[in-house]
C-alpha cells in the first residue's frame, strides 16, 4: 500500500508517494533526482550514502523513506551556499585533494561535517575513528584525513559554514 | 525487500493495537539490523510498525540514583549525554563503540536488546549493571531477559519501553571487536557496587551470560591477577570464521583482566 511522506530536503518541502519498502536513498536519487548521494555497498558498511537527517549523519541506504516523515534532510547538494560557495569541508577536500575516484566523497564530506559538530578540534585519531563507517576503496584516506583536519582549523579561525539549506 | 505495509503510530497504545493479533507484523526501532535483514529477504513481515514517531520512548533521566533510558534512545544520544557520562561513564563508553557513527545515530537501546544478537554490546551492560527491562506490560529483571540466541523473555505483542540501569561504583566494558563489523567477538563488562561484582560476557556464546566464577574471584580480591587461575570452558562458546571457541575462551579472560585493570 503506497504511503505519503512529507519532509524537507535541502530546505525545500517535499511530499511524495512511496512504497513502505522505499529506502531514503531511493527517494533522494530516484524520486528527487539527487544523485550526489551514492549507493556503494547497499549493506550499511561503506558510507557512500551518508546524508544528514535532522542534522545527524545517517546511512540513507539503511533508513526507510517512511522513517523520514517530518524530518529535515540535507544531502551533498544542499551543503554549498545557494551562490555556489563551497562549504568549508568541500573546499578543504578540494584544496587537499581528499579524493581519488570521487565515489565515496559525498559520504565522506557529510560524515566529516557531522564530526565537527560534535568535536570542533578532532585529533587525527579521532578523525580516523569517526570515518570508520566510510570506506574509500581507492584507499585515499591520507588526504581525506588531512582535509578534515584542515577544515577544523579553518572553521576555528572563523570561516563559517554557508547558511545551508536545511540545518 | 519483499513488500509490506508500514504503520507510523504516534502512541504506544496505537503501536500495541497494530501489533496485537497480527503474527506477521513486526516492530521497527532504529532499523539498523532489521532493514539489512529485510533487504536480504531473511524476513517477510506483512506489516512493519515504526516506533520512530512514538515520542515517550525517547530520553534519559536520572532515577533512584541510576539511569532510565527510553527504548528508542539512540546509541549516539547515550554516548554523548553528559548525564550518562556523569552517572555511568562505562555505559556511555560502550554506546560509543557500537557500529559506526552513522549506525549509532539511528540504532537504539531497545532495538539492540530485543534483537539479542549474540555479538551485540548492550546485553552485556544489562547483565553487568543488573538492569531492569520495562515493557508496556511489566518489568523484567535483566538477568532473565536474554533466553537464547536472538530470543528474549518478551511475550508476543509486548513492547520494551525503557531500561533502568542502577549506578555501579565503577564499571568498565572491554571489547575485542571484529575490525570490519565492529561487533564484539568477545566483550566483557565488569561492574562493582559496594562489595558485589558482576561480570557479563557478550559475543562469546549464543547469548550474553554472567561469568560467575570471575565474579566470585573478584569479590574476594578485586585485581586482574585474581582471574589468572580461572579457565573458561570453550565447549559452549561460538566458533566461526572470526574466532574459534578456544580463542574466544582465551579472549574472555583477557578482556575481563583488562576491564578490571582499567578500573583500578
Amino acid at each position: 500500500m503506497p504511503i505519503t511522506v512529507s519532509l524537507s530536503v535541502n530546505g525545500r518541502p517535499v511530499t511524495k508517494e512511496v512504497e513502505g519498502r522505499t529506502l531514503l536513498v531511493q527517494l533522494l536519487r530516484e524520486h528527487l533526482g539527487l544523485t550526489g548521494t551514492h549507493v556503494g555497498c547497499d549493506t550499511s558498511q561503506c558510507g557512500a550514502c551518508v546524508v544528514h537527517v535532522d542534522g545527524k549523519s545517517v546511512k540513507s541506504c539503511t533508513m526507510l523513506a517512511a522513517q523520514a516523515q517530518g524530518a529535515s534532510v540535507t544531502t551533498i547538494e544542499g551543503l554549498a551556499a545557494p551562490d555556489g560557495t563551497l562549504h568549508p569541508m568541500q573546499a578543504a577536500f578540494r584544496e587537499h585533494h581528499g579524493l581519488q575516484c570521487g565515489f565515496c566523497t559525498p559520504g565522506m564530506v557529510m560524515s566529516a561535517v557531522d564530526l565537527l559538530q560534535h568535536n570542533p578540534s578532532p585529533s587525527e585519531t579521532e578523525v580516523r575513528e569517526w570515518l570508520e563507517g566510510n570506506i574509500c576503496r581507492c584507499t585515499g584516506y591520507h588526504n581525506i584525513v588531512k582535509a578534515v583536519l584542515s577544515c577544523a582549523e579553518t572553521m576555528k579561525s572563523g570561516a563559517k559554514a554557508p547558511a545551508a539549506a536545511a540545518e | 525487500m519483499y513488500a509490506f505495509d508500514i504503520h507510523r503510530p504516534e502512541t504506544l497504545g496505537e503501536a500495541a493495537r497494530l501489533l496485537s493479533g497480527n503474527e506477521d507484523a513486526k516492530l521497527m526501532a532504529g532499523g539498523q539490523t532489521l532493514i539489512p535483514t529485510l533487504k536480504q529477504r531473511l524476513a517477510q513481515p506483512s506489516d512493519l510498525i515504526d516506533l520512530g514517531q512514538v515520542g515517550d520512548l525517547k530520553g534519559i533521566r536520572e532515577e533512584a540514583g541510576g539511569l532510565t533510558i527510553g527504548a528508542m534512545t539512540t546509541h549516539a544520544t547515550v554516548q554523548f549525554a553528559p548525564l550518562v557520562k556523569r552517572v555511568i561513564p562505562s555505559l556511555a563508553d560502550l554506546a560509543g563503540h557500537i557500529g559506526d557513527a552513522q549506525v549509532r545515530n539511528r540504532g537504539t537501546l531497545g532495538g539492540s536488546i530485543v534483537n539479542n544478537d549474540p555479538a551485540a554490546d548492550y546485553p552485556g551492560a544489562v547483565l553487568a549493571l543488573g538492569a531492569t527491562v520495562r515493557t508496556n506490560k511489566r518489568q523484567i529483571a535483566g538477568d532473565s531477559f536474554f533466553t537464547g540466541m536472538f530470543e528474549t523473555a518478551l511475550d508476543p505483542g509486548e513492547i520494551v519501553t525503557a531500561v533502568h540501569f542502577p549506578r555501579p561504583d565503577s564499571g568498565r566494558y572491554m571489547k575485542f571487536r571484529n575490525p570490519a563489523s565492529r561487533y564484539a567477538i568477545v566483550g566483557v563488562y565488569v561492574a562493582k557496587t559496594g562489595g558485589a561484582v558482576r561480570v557479563a560476557v557478550t559475543g562469546a556464546a549464543a547469548c550474553a551470560f554472567r561469568w560467575t566464577a570471575a565474579e566470585q574471584a573478584l569479590t574476594r580480591s578485586f585485581t586482574a591477577d585474581a582471574l589468572e587461575s580461572l579457565t573458561v570452558d570453550p565447549s559452549d562458546l561460538n566458533s566461526d570464521l572470526h574466532a574459534s571457541a578456544e580463542y574466544r575462551a582465551h579472549l574472555v579472560k583477557v578482556m575481563a583482566k583488562r576491564a578490571v585493570a582499567g578500573m583500578m
